[in-house]
């Protein structure tokens, strides 16, 4: 029998099997931020244990509160600081330099077709783009990796997701995933890894790929994949260069990664992709999930673009070709977060900070605060926001609020008609 | 070996969040013992006050996909400083349930019917929980009835409970 992408993965980093189907895997990385990673960093210290099993394999990012909001946020920022520099991590990403850590790890090269990652974070999914396996974990699993190098999983079964044909103008890797989502449920892929193939994925850039990886967690799954090909070996070349005499010899060695014919799936599904049209999630899960035109009309408060799913340069060109030339509907606040400080000056040499500005949009800085409710857009009791983030949690962007999720065309579209809208870019 | 047994809190949803049990504004806590007052302060379910009905129940029992959502350990930091060390559900999201045996607490799974029925003859009763965790049984009890449920529990996850975590094992064995 052949085997999944998780599965080549696993046999190949396994350092034992403690258990049936249990097992621990070396780490190829180790991702930090500052708001799981302090409490394994004191523990360690005070277990007289502070070390790390490889600097160079190791990541850090001062990411959800950025800059500092108030004395305990400064003190997480704090904490990471000072151990990456006593540890001598030297990948370490502070305010001017960082962003949220979805974005930037891949952004700095740090993600390869075949690498096992952990961070305490559940979004760690999205790194499964590059064909990795990248799963979150909480802070005590953290701990080990950053002591040991190593991480407990239970031997994973996959379901392939094939989507068939290329999405229709004016839809999105978003408008997908939340359809997955909803055709999964937030439970139908618990305990699973996800493999997204088909041309409808194959035909995606990388930053559309992180869209549907990262919210593959939001349907349970451990890790969502898509299989390394040249457009992977693309977005790699300025780090893999040396490494390879040419791009097809990279694709060939990573093609290593891909699951066997006749792989064995716990489940397949089959998505047209034509039949797809822009969605957003209503009420309080990520599986509650309707068509933006039934939608149409329903007031909001504030919207948001960006966040680890939704804040990349693919995104924010989409956005601000519907807000040019136009101005925010004078009952929104409007937010847009570029991921990272390279995705800012990006937007910025490509005229697009100036479209949001002109607007009447918020620019902020890189960081997670509004997505979760830290800090940067929080909700007051009773708001509701059309954001681009990836949970529609009760509280999550603040106690008491509603989050519709979307894609950054919705959003955009939304932020200029002062109510849900479908975007100009969509064509029924 | 933490304690299981005590007094069960019914929680009558599935796919109750890590946002639900704690809200993300409290991760900036340093300490465990600081996220006490917070828990499960965003849960959505008629009739619960977080504020009275956590107050001396050592067990939940849940329905299914109990812990979806966020990685954070203080998910199950929270309701250990509220007493609970064991979660009893259809299913757990994985990180959730990985993250209790790395605490060395129980997330146990039974069978949906076997929920079903516990919550059919116990909930809304002052019903208790006592674990044998030798014999992997559980006995559901409230004075007037009482139900012996068979759980299974794999030698590594009985393992990391025993040693009291994954910290312990990882560091000695790898």
């Amino acid at each position: 029998m052949g085997k999944t992408v998780a599965q080549k993965i696993f046999d190949a980093h396994c350092k034992d099997t403690p258990a049936k189907g249990v097992f621990v895997l070396s780490l190829d990385r180790v991702f930090c931020h500052e708001i799981t990673t302090p409490i394994a960093i004191n523990d360690l210290v005070e277990k007289g244990k502070d070390r790390v099993y490889d600097p160079d394999k190791i990541k850090a990012v001062i990411d959800h509160v950025t800059p500092a909001k108030d004395s305990k946020t400064a003190l997480q920022g704090k904490t990471l600081r000072d151990w990456a520099r006593r540890q001598g991590i030297k990948d370490f990403f502070d305010i001017g330099r960082n962003g949220v850590c979805h974005a930037i790890f891949p952004e700095k090269g740090f993600v390869r077709p075949g690498f096992t990652i952990i961070m305490g974070d559940s979004h760690t999914c999205t790194h499964g783009a590059f064909g990795a396996f990248a799963a979150g974990v909480g802070t005590t699993d953290l701990e080990v990796g950053i002591l040991k190098g190593v991480c407990i999983m239970r031997e994973p079964k996959t379901i392939k997701i094939e989507v068939k044909g290329h999405l229709r103008k004016g839809v999105y890797a978003k408008d997908l995933i939340l359809s997955i989502i909803k055709l999964l449920t937030v439970n139908g892929a618990t305990d699973h890894v996800i493999e997204f193939a088909g041309e409808g994925v194959v035909s995606m850039g990388m930053d559309s790929r992180m869209t549907l990886c990262n919210m593959a967690i939001e349907a349970g799954a451990t890790c969502g994949i898509c299989y390394p090909d040249m457009v992977t070996v693309e977005y790699l070349w300025p780090f893999i260069r040396e490494e390879f005499s040419t791009k097809e010899e990279a694709l060939k060695a990573y093609s290593k990664w891909l699951p066997d014919a006749d792989a064995e799936y716990a489940k397949k599904v089959e998505i047209d992709a034509a039949s797809v049209e822009p969605v957003m999630t209503v009420n309080f899960k990520p599986d509650q999930v309707r068509t933006v035109r039934e939608m149409e009309g329903t007031k909001v408060d504030q919207v948001y673009i960006g966040s680890c799913t939704n804040g990349r340069i693919e995104d924010l060109r989409i956005a601000a070709e519907i807000v040019k030339g136009k101005k925010v509907h004078p009952m929104i606040r409007a937010i847009v977060s570029p991921a990272t400080c390279d995705i800012y000056r990006q937007a910025e040499d490509e005229g697009l900070i100036k479209i949001f500005a002109d607007a009447g949009f918020c620019v902020t800085n890189a960081t997670c605060g509004a997505c979760l409710g830290m800090s940067n857009g929080v909700l007051a009791e009773g708001e509701v926001c059309a954001s681009t983030t990836n949970r529609n949690f009760n509280g999550r962007m603040g106690k008491g609020g509603m989050v519709h999720l979307m894609s950054p065309a919705t959003a955009a579209a939304t932020a200029i008609a002062g109510e849900i809208r479908n975007s100009p870019l969509f064509n029924d | 070996m933490k304690n299981f047994n005590g007094k069960i809190l019914f929680l009558d949803r599935s796919d109750i969040n890590t946002d639900e049990i704690i809200p993300a504004k409290y991760l900036t806590e340093a300490s465990k013992s600081a996220l006490k007052p917070y828990c499960l302060e965003d849960l959505i379910l008629p009739g619960f006050d977080p504020k009275k009905d956590i107050q001396g129940k050592s067990v939940i029992v849940t329905r299914a996909n109990f812990g979806c959502g966020s990685s954070r350990e203080h998910a199950p930091w929270v309701l250990e400083c509220n007493g609970i060390n064991l979660v009893i559900a259809v299913n757990f999201a994985r990180i959730f349930r990985q993250n209790m045996f790395n605490c060395g607490l129980m997330a146990l799974t039974l069978p949906e019917a076997v929920i079903d029925e516990i919550f059919r003859r116990f909930a809304g009763t002052d019903a208790e929980c006592s674990t044998n965790f030798d014999a992997g049984e559980l006995v559901i009890s409230n004075g007037k009835d009482r139900m012996v449920c068979k759980y299974e529990i794999s030698d590594f996850d009985a393992a990391l409970v025993k040693a009291g975590g994954w910290v312990e094992y990882a560091d000695k064995n790898y």
